[in-house]
């Protein structure tokens, strides 16, 4: 599904639209808990975060995580600075007034899949 | 790269590692590594502002064959390292939990995302961890040989 179809489905706005053309939205990932979504999403750059977080770290994780789009859920309104932000990484945000579950569920129905979970792995000594 | 973190600067929280992130892509640091290093200092940065007594700091070293991330902090101290390494296990306050943080993940997600990890604690003292990530790049073949007789 490309990202104008993403907006359609789940009755959303664009508020940023991204500086890649109308981008591909195959996975995501969807959380309130910034925690879960910095230590278990993987293969970020195909994945739409999909929260109802519009704290600055909200943008600082997806910066960090190199997250391909933002959906707000439940009608919040992202301030200016998040806004701002998206725009200065050429990141697509939208908002919907669709609870999580049903953006989820609305988003599952026209194909979009759970993003891959990162796999813990063997770590060494520093030394 | 050094950075102070303030305890309680929840506000701020994230902006260093989001720069040390900008940074590292900037000179050159491949994309995935720099993604793991952003991580990792993100949890850290987390920490020193939620758990924290005084701040702390943050600070990043490239070498040619990794990113070493220095975190150090002078107390309260971790009285059980292993516990506060389990994932779930939490000790944060609600303000920290209401913004999304706090959910017991951050240590044990530091050493995930590092190829080295160690950590000293003392109650009262504070609390030192260093990490390396291998830089993506680097892993020619005589070098993982290296590794791999140590």
């Amino acid at each position: 599904m490309r990202l104008d179809e993403l907006a359609s489905v789940i009755g959303g706005d664009t508020l940023v639209q991204g500086t890649r053309e109308n981008p591909e939205i195959g996975y995501a990932f969807a959380a309130d808990l910034l925690s879960d979504v910095l230590a278990l999403t993987e293969g970020e750059d195909r994945t739409t975060l999909v929260t109802g977080m519009i704290s600055p770290q909200v943008m600082r994780v997806a910066d960090i995580l190199g997250i391909a789009a933002i959906v707000v859920v439940r009608g919040k309104t992202p301030p200016p600075s998040m806004i701002e932000y998206a725009t200065e990484l050429g990141m697509p945000l939208l908002t919907t007034k669709k609870t999580m579950f049903e953006t989820c569920g609305v988003m599952y129905a026209n194909g979009v899949r759970p993003c891959r979970i990162r796999p813990v792995h063997k770590t060494r000594d520093c030394r | 790269m050094r950075f102070q973190i303030q305890a309680g600067d929840i506000e701020h929280g994230g902006s260093a590692s989001a720069r040390i992130k900008s940074e590292l892509t900037r000179s050159g640091v491949d994309p995935s590594t720099a993604r793991r290093v952003g991580i990792v200092s993100f949890e850290a940065e987390m920490n020193l502002i939620v758990y924290s007594d005084r701040g702390g700091s943050l600070t990043v070293r490239v070498e040619p064959e990794a990113v070493v991330v220095e975190i150090e902090d002078s107390g309260p101290g971790i009285e059980d390292i292993e516990l506060a390494m389990t994932p779930g296990y939490s000790t944060a306050p609600e303000w920290a939990t209401d913004l999304g943080f706090g959910a017991g993940m951050g240590l044990a997600n530091m050493k995930v995302n590092a190829d080295g990890f160690e950590i000293w604690s003392q109650p009262g003292e504070g609390t030192r961890i260093t990490c390396r990530i291998d830089r993506a790049g680097s892993a020619a073949p005589g070098r993982k040989e290296g590794h791999e007789t140590e």
